[in-house]
């Protein structure tokens, strides 16, 4: 009752955000409510006690994600312009189709996919056992995924650069 | 003294809590609890945030030869109920072409935000709200989630000053953040664990009557300078205020605000303040332990609180003492200096844990492997900073517009 409860609240929060940040007219409005979604998504995962995905979520999407969207936003000069008239692109209705097409798929997915006994209790995954895992069985897709970080950090970092004067022209 | 009178006074917030607890129906005790936590974390840390602003005052006062407030009650003590029935009683005014949404929200996501925080912090012996397995991951992701507040305080001023000093303080919160996780790692990785009791356990003990707290290692010993200096960077403290530089931006990104919640801003900038110095306790300087064995009996609240306080003077000294710093000077020293000086910490905590397995124990061996982790930190700090101030061009300084 009460976990049915909370987690009706958590989605209508997740939900709420999601669509006001399709909806709202100012781009960084439309970026605080996105910010709105990732708390309720970090809400769910602790409240199904997954507290590593949960913080992580919580530390990456709005420590990073959130503020990166928003340098980007006034960094690009969209701040503060309101767009006056209804910006449908010129492809919407393949938009839509594509949307509603992925939906059913995914309703279908749903409906067709056998729910795991509920009585089964949920597996403890402590913080330490991810740990192990990923310094041990899982350490060289780690690392990989780091270096791959890297590159694209020391890539982002040489477009960033400016031109010395006597390459420039 | 008797060690059962000892333990009960060491105890007695717990003691008090169970006994206020029992006085409701079983169903609803751990909730009863849980809200008499919360009560103290609320009423303590503010409390402390009215004595530190007055103390802060008095003491920038005796460092700049005068005397500070002197005129609400005996010595001017009575100060923060002053200031607080004025800020309570001022016009909350709101700009005109301020997005008023935003502007309301920001000042109560940051206190709320700070306040969370708190939730995991020991603060004495069995003394923390939240037992949870990566309370320090906890503490670093709602850390994470005051910059976009700021942000929202900044941008919806629509105020220039209040922008500037938003797009300073998010960029220097971001640049210091990744030298406070990684200092904070190494307290992590010899403890193996993420949780801040585990951690305070790790710490606990005495060696004679020496304790054993991570600062008196070679890596603990860097990973508190740097975990320090991070943190004062990431509350926006001297020198380290350029977001709020008020010869240059009035106040920075509450410029705009006023009333309550301008004190609600200065508010959460003072509890940032004391939970990343409470972290900073817990993760190096043996949280709520006891720095001699022969003063154990001293309850352990008491020792958090004593270490909190210093904590607080050294940061109100530093404000006394250090000019501002140059924005350029800021991340330069993020990136160049913080950064590598970290990472190097990490593997000298590593080599740490590994010499001590191969050398064995005994006092010569620890001396050994104490002399050369010390000796590669301080090597890398001096070739480091040689190499950092060889570049750099230091002559008298010309001002572009004012020559």
């Amino acid at each position: 009752m009460m976990e049915g409860f909370l987690f009706g609240l958590l989605a209508v929060l997740t939900l709420s955000g999601a669509v006001g940040a399709a909806l709202l007219r100012n781009l960084v409005h439309c970026a605080l409510s996105l910010t709105l979604t990732f708390v309720g998504l970090a809400l769910l995962y602790l409240n199904l006690d997954a507290q590593f995905v949960g913080l992580s979520q919580v530390l990456v999407y709005i420590g990073a994600v959130a503020i990166l969207v928003v340098f980007a936003i006034l960094l690009t000069g969209g701040a503060g312009k309101m767009p006056t008239h209804p910006t449908v692109s010129a492809g919407w209705r393949t938009g839509w189709l594509a949307a509603v097409a992925v939906g059913f798929v995914l309703i279908g997915a749903l409906l067709h996919s056998p729910l795991p006994h509920s009585d089964v209790p949920a597996p403890e995954v402590t913080v330490q056992q991810i740990g192990r895992l990923l310094m041990g069985p899982y350490v060289l897709p780690l690392e990989i995924v780091a270096v791959l970080l890297t590159v694209a950090l020391i890539g982002a970092v040489i477009v960033a650069m400016p031109e010395r004067k006597g390459e420039s022209k | 003294m008797n060690p059962g009178i000892a333990s009960r006074v060491d105890q007695i917030f717990v003691i008090l809590q169970h006994r206020i607890a029992e006085l409701f129906p079983a169903v609803l005790q751990p909730w009863v609890a849980m809200i008499l936590g919360v009560v103290g974390i609320v009423a303590v840390f503010p409390g402390i945030f009215a004595l530190t602003t007055v103390l802060e005052r008095k003491g920038l006062g005796r460092m700049q030869n005068r005397l500070g407030p002197n005129r609400v009650g005996p010595f001017g003590i009575l100060q923060p109920i002053a200031d607080a029935i004025k800020s309570l009683t001022k016009e909350d005014i709101v700009p005109r072409t301020a997005d008023e949404v935003v502007h309301f929200l920001a000042p109560v996501v940051l206190v709320v935000a700070i306040f969370l925080g708190y939730a995991v912090l020991p603060v004495g012996r069995n003394m923390v709200l939240l037992k949870i397995d990566s309370g320090i991951l906890f503490f670093f992701a709602i850390g994470a989630s005051t910059e976009l507040s700021i942000f929202m305080a900044g941008w919806s001023s629509r105020n220039k000053y209040s922008l500037l000093g938003a797009m300073r303080a998010v960029a220097q919160m971001i640049s210091y953040e990744v030298p406070l996780l990684l200092a904070a790692v190494v307290a992590i990785m010899m403890t193996g664990s993420l949780s801040p009791t585990a951690i305070v356990r790790a710490q606990g003990g005495f060696t004679g009557f020496f304790p054993r707290w991570y600062v008196f290692t070679p890596w603990g010993f860097a990973g508190f300078v740097l975990f320090a200096i991070a943190a004062l960077a990431e509350t926006n403290r001297s020198p380290f205020d350029l977001p709020e530089g008020e010869s240059e931006l009035v106040a920075g990104y509450f410029t705009e605000y006023s009333g309550f919640k301008f004190a609600l801003f200065f508010l959460g900038e003072y509890l940032g303040m004391m939970s990343i110095a409470g972290y900073g306790i817990t993760l190096f300087l043996g949280g709520w332990g006891a720095p001699a064995s022969f003063l154990e009996f001293i309850p352990s609240w008491a020792w958090f609180f004593a270490k909190l306080f210093l904590a607080i003077f050294f940061f109100i000294w530093l404000r006394g003492t250090l000019p501002r710093l140059r924005q350029d000077q800021l991340m330069n020293f993020a990136w160049k200096f913080m950064l590598p000086m970290t990472l190097l910490n990490l593997m000298v905590a590593a080599a740490w844990r590994f010499l001590g397995e191969w050398f064995g124990t005994g006092i010569l061996a620890e001396g050994v492997r104490w002399l050369l982790c010390a000796a590669i930190l301080a090597g890398a700090y001096v070739a480091l900073a040689l190499t950092l101030l060889r570049r750099q061009k230091i002559a008298a300084r010309s001002y572009r517009y004012a020559d």
